[in-house]
């Protein structure tokens, strides 16, 4: 058995390290272009050692929340990962894929090694160690998911990641709104707020570590910057009326917002590093919900100039503002795509609320979701599967995924009242 | 007509029950207040028990009413609160008699100090909803403005759809949802 040493990731807490060269040209792939495709089955047997039965959970959940993977159940069969595996009997339960694993405790280190099966052709098509520490195991099953994931795909993974939301409680006149953040799967989450105002669109930075939001208050709203380590929180200023809808630009250093004047909304964008704001628009309509694009040149915003809500995009710096929604209904809330293919949105129409993607020439438009309320979709940062907000009417509204393609529609594991999410990027 | 009359729930009484400044006369409790027991009925309407039981006087009714110049004089008596039209921030021809009244009301207090609240339905998303509350907010202010209360006393600001007054998802939930209000916030009595 080779060892290479070759580092696939330099992180804070969680070392990568492969465990054979991983060329070998897999029988088994998943298209991630299209839903509709029979899920791979997979096989994930308990990982010998401690907490390995949880950590193949994890993996095994991730992965067939994506839709693209089904659960085969190892009936209670380990798989031990330093010898080859007896395919036969993989096979014979329906598996085509197959990942088995250990963890050691390693100098009071959690240390995983783990391989990935194609379980037709016989064949390993990745072994990569983790190591971290003991009570970060669930980072490392996200780790092995998305290793996992990209090798099955080509695409990146996403599962080492956070979301940052409102958490709704209460009824509908006495609702309380505290930001609130969690893994993607819903493990861990805590408060950021403590409820006493109004906080909406939180958003995260580029470094996962920091997030933007707007608190309302009677007196009137703030954007703030909020450290999530630090917990040190500052404020963004003092404008002439109500500033919301912040997000940060791609690299970090910018966040556009809108700023009320009067009753007339247009878009912002002010430099972190002199703290220099700048207006973008002047249009006497509504001008919100800027995005970025990823390469950072282009802002996709909302504008009700031509007499409805409608999607435009300008350059970063301002002006060339052009349309790119044209079809039924009213399109708000756009969020470019990670990885600048598509641009997702809230669209009206027909008496529901819908999130579509289209192209950021506003080609290739889809429809996703329908329901008496979905709005505010965030992009998985590989660009594949949106988070949104689903509420039914009179109830409270709840985290939903949905993929690219629109068939793989799913409540989001954290079942309780939410609102806003955003997705973090891939944690370093 | 009947001693409940008197002593129905209604707004004014409400206001008035909110004023302890107001109220020089206990009220009776319209819930717990009943006819004295009256025995047992007889069949067939008879008065023959009427000489055992002693006639009680109707009690007289008692109205409340603000003191002039106060939140409830202003919120029962003028109308905190306009609606709008779905999408729109045009002040409504209903609504330009409500801030006349508004108006006059505030130059007949001119120490009073306001703020507009706008607010939105829930059929909208979150972010156009701020912008959108921000202009019925702004258009009543201008509203007032025009009818002589001076700018410096108004102050704005919109809840989009994140304060509503009316908890349902149907077209009546939506229209009152769909208002901005105008809260004392100083200077009052």
């Amino acid at each position: 058995m080779k060892m290479s040493a070759a580092v696939l990731t330099a992180c804070l807490a969680l070392a990568g390290v492969s465990l054979a060269p991983s060329d070998a040209r897999a029988e088994i792939e998943v298209d991630v272009n299209r839903g509709d495709i029979r899920p791979l089955p997979l096989a994930a047997p308990d990982f010998e050692g401690q907490r390995g039965a949880e950590i193949a959970r994890v993996i095994m959940d991730n992965l067939s929340r994506s839709g693209l993977f089904a659960p085969v159940d190892s009936g209670g069969r380990r798989s031990e990962v330093t010898v080859e595996p007896d395919f036969a009997v993989w096979k014979s339960l329906g598996a085509q894929a197959m990942v088995n694993g250990k963890v050691h405790l390693v100098d009071g280190r959690l240390q995983v090694d783990f391989r990935l099966w194609d379980v037709p052709a016989g064949q390993q098509l990745l072994g990569l160690q983790f190591t971290s520490t003991p009570e970060n195991w669930r980072r490392v099953a996200h780790k092995i998911s998305d290793a996992v994931y990209e090798r099955l795909t080509g695409e990146k993974g996403y599962f080492d990641t956070r979301v940052v939301f409102v958490s709704e409680t209460g009824g509908r006149l006495e609702r309380t709104l505290r930001l609130a953040v969690m893994d993607q799967d819903g493990a861990n989450p805590s408060y950021l707020t403590d409820g006493s105002e109004i906080v909406l669109s939180p958003r995260f930075s580029a470094s996962s570590q920091e997030i933007t939001y707007m608190a309302l208050r009677p007196e009137g709203s703030s954007v703030y910057l909020l450290n999530l380590e630090t917990g040190r929180r500052e404020s963004l200023g003092q404008f002439p009326g109500m500033v919301f809808a912040p997000r940060f630009s791609p690299d970090g250093s910018q966040v556009a917002f809108a700023v009320e004047k009067n009753g007339n909304s247009d878009i912002w964008v002010m430099n972190l590093v002199n703290r220099q704001s700048r207006r973008l628009t002047s249009d006497p309509a509504i001008d919100t919900s800027p995005a970025f694009s990823p390469d950072g040149s282009r802002i996709v915003f909302n504008s009700d100039r031509g007499g409805s809500p409608q999607l435009y995009i300008m350059d970063a710096a301002g002006g060339g503002a052009r349309r790119i929604s044209f079809g039924d209904g009213r399109y708000t809330s756009p969020v470019w795509s990670p990885t600048g293919d598509f641009i997702a949105f809230t669209r009206q129409g027909g008496g529901q609320f819908h999130i579509g993607v289209m192209r950021p020439e506003g080609s290739d438009e889809r429809t996703l979701t329908s329901s008496y309320m979905d709005e505010g979709p965030t992009w998985a940062p590989n660009g594949r599967v949106l988070l949104f907000s689903r509420q039914e009417a009179g109830g409270e509204p709840r985290l939903w995924t949905v993929d690219v393609t629109g068939r793989i529609l799913k409540p989001a594991p954290y079942t309780g009242g939410a609102s806003d999410p955003a997705w973090s990027p891939l944690i370093n | 007509m009947n001693a409940h009359t008197a002593l129905r729930w209604t707004p004014l009484f409400a206001a008035a029950a909110l004023l302890g400044a107001c109220q020089s006369t206990p009220k009776p409790d319209p819930t717990t207040e009943k006819p004295p027991e009256a025995g047992t009925p007889v069949a067939g309407g008879s008065a023959a028990a009427a000489g055992a039981v002693q006639p009680v006087r109707r009690p007289d009714s008692v109205t409340g009413a603000p003191l002039p110049g106060t939140e409830q004089d202003f919120v029962i008596n003028v109308s905190d609160r306009v609606l709008f039209d779905i999408d729109q921030y045009e002040v409504r021809e209903d609504a330009a008699d409500i801030l006349e009244r508004q108006a006059t009301w505030l130059n007949r207090y001119p120490a009073v100090q306001v703020r507009i609240e706008g607010n939105a339905d829930e059929r909208g998303t979150r972010e156009y909803n701020i912008a959108l509350g921000s202009r019925r907010a702004n258009a009543v202010r201008d509203d007032l403005v025009s009818r002589g209360v001076s700018p410096s006393r108004i102050s704005t600001v919109s809840f989009g759809k994140e304060r509503p007054i009316d908890p349902g998802a149907d077209d009546e939930a939506f229209r009152r949802n769909r208002n901005a209000r105008t809260v004392l916030i100083g200077g009052v009595r």
